[in-house]
């Protein structure tokens, strides 16, 4: 069975939002490595705790740049308590399903974004203390 | 514009072939082993069909057995010949890069008490001949390696790898399902005992295969019944298909001369552009040495399946990694077994050419590879 990607899918892919690198992010995150097939990397602006903008950049396929995009568009202005509940499925369905064997993209997406949430709050942590 | 660079996969039926075939799918539809006047002209059409190929191998015609699939012929000549031949040894040797359907009957055959091993090949693709040497051994009965390979189109020396095996006493087979027309397989003058090939990889019908079987060893069938092929293989035979198979086989050894210099103009014309218009882009395995229809390309910092996805968004048709099957996530054990290093594992992309291909479908695919990787690589967090 050859992958069928939505509509949706491919448009993401295309034509993905928030691509890019970010000067002093307030949180930043690299997950996966070529070897294994897919490689991300995230950086967040956070203010008052509301993720106010978000960068990424993907070598990964189809699916993978097209779930990270939808990722980013759907966290963007939302509470880091809010977008740490997003999830895979959620994710999937916005881009009207992911075939099977993608939807680990989904999943990674969000544990890099969860990996960004942490170092941000490393860091303010540490500034506070 | 439809731009199929993909012909590795499949080809375009011929329409002469078609038109070949088409009496046989409707007005003379005998069985050609019933005993009536309509099996008969059946049962000669076959023997045609098989004095045909047999005259193009080089072979003898009674060695020429029509089966389903290559794959189907694969799997007959490994597990075959292997189960019928357990008391002279229960060592085999396949090559590191051979299709799956010679890889998984060996795998199955591990289970039966046999030895499998593995012959290497070099960074440039092709067979280790010294490795391959020393891995021979009193027991081995059987050696297969490709004649062409699937992803790289690397051509082997395989009347010299017959020698070889037969001086150790074994079998050799060789899948040459990609060779055709690139290669003349000569089965007796190379002396090889076991061949298969595919009808749908030459304009012909899918759905058949073809394998060379040298009826002086013993060999066990897989598909059992009504004693068809001589016993070896079961099953009504499939006229229209097997006619189709020869007509296609003929054509194309036919017409290879003009064809073969037609496809290497528009090949080269391919990879000087890619090498000029496209930074960092490396060629998989030796140019020299391959077919002339195949291009196996690492675009690095880009991942394989994305350029395959956009460039099908456009009409263009290529592949990634191992050949036809899109389930198959696993990274290529073919850009493995060259060496590759591990980081460009997964941005490797196969074109192969065909009897259709044009300059201009060429031009076009260029036009958009280069916007593709673009793209591609302004996405990327891995950096030059």
């Amino acid at each position: 069975m050859p992958l069928k990607y939505t509509k949706t899918v491919m448009k993401s892919f295309l034509n993905p939002k928030n691509v890019g690198e970010m000067k002093n992010p307030d949180g930043f995150a690299e997950i996966g490595n070529p070897i294994c097939g897919d490689m991300l990397t995230f950086a967040i602006k956070v203010d008052n705790e509301k993720i106010t903008d978000i960068k990424f950049l993907s070598f990964g396929c189809a699916a993978n740049i097209a779930t990270t995009s939808k990722m980013t568009e759907v966290v963007k202005g939302m509470t880091i308590e809010k977008a740490k509940k997003v999830t895979m499925h959620q994710l999937a369905d916005s881009l009207g399903g992911l075939p099977k064997v993608k939807l680990h993209c989904a999943a990674m997406a969000l544990k890099g974004l969860h990996m960004a949430i942490d170092d941000y709050n490393q860091k303010s942590n540490g500034k506070t203390n | 514009m439809k731009v199929y660079l993909d012909n590795s996969a499949t080809t375009a039926l011929d329409k002469r072939v078609l038109d070949k075939m088409k009496p046989f799918m409707t007005n003379e539809y005998g069985n050609a082993s019933s005993i009536h006047c309509m099996g008969q002209e059946a049962a000669a059409t076959l023997d045609n069909a098989r004095k045909t190929v047999a005259e193009i191998l080089n072979a003898d015609t009674e060695n020429i057995i029509f089966t389903g699939s290559a794959t189907e012929s694969n799997n007959l000549i490994i597990t075959g010949v292997a189960r019928a031949n357990k008391e002279k040894g229960n060592h085999i040797l396949i090559s590191q890069f051979e299709h799956p359907s010679v890889i998984e009957p060996a795998e199955q055959l591990k289970k039966e008490d046999f030895e499998i091993e593995f012959i290497p090949i070099t960074p440039e693709g092709f067979i280790d001949i010294g490795k391959f040497k020393a891995l021979l051994r009193p027991e081995t009965i059987l050696v297969s390696i490709m004649t062409v390979n699937s992803e790289i189109g690397t051509i082997q020396d395989i009347k010299e790898l017959s020698k070889i095996t037969h001086d150790a006493g074994a079998l050799f087979h060789t899948d040459a399902v990609q060779a055709v027309p690139y290669c003349i397989p000569n089965v007796n003058d190379w002396n090889i005992d076991y061949l298969t090939l595919s009808s749908h990889k030459f304009n012909g019908p899918k759905g058949v295969g073809i394998a060379h079987i040298n009826r002086k060893h013993k060999i066990q069938p897989i598909i059992m019944g009504g004693g068809q092929e001589f016993g070896i293989r079961a099953g009504t035979y499939n006229i229209p298909g097997i006619v189709g198979a020869a007509e296609a086989i003929r054509l194309t050894y036919k017409e290879r001369k003009e064809y073969i210099a037609q496809v290497r103009t528009l090949r080269d014309h391919m990879w000087k552009r890619m090498q000029e218009e496209i930074e960092d882009v490396v060629l998989n395995g030796a140019l020299e040495g391959r077919t002339p229809n195949n291009l196996n390309v690492r675009f690095e910092r880009v991942e394989g399946e994305a350029i395959l996805m956009e460039l099908s968004t456009h009409d263009i048709c290529v592949s990634t990694g191992s050949a036809c099957s899109a389930e198959n996530l696993k990274t290529s054990h073919v850009i493995t077994a060259l060496g590759t290093p591990e980081k460009y594992m997964n941005s490797n992309i196969r074109f192969t050419l065909g009897r259709t291909t044009t300059k201009e479908e060429i031009d076009y695919c260029i036009l958009h590879l280069k916007e593709t990787v673009r793209r591609l690589r302004e996405l990327s967090p891995l950096k030059k």
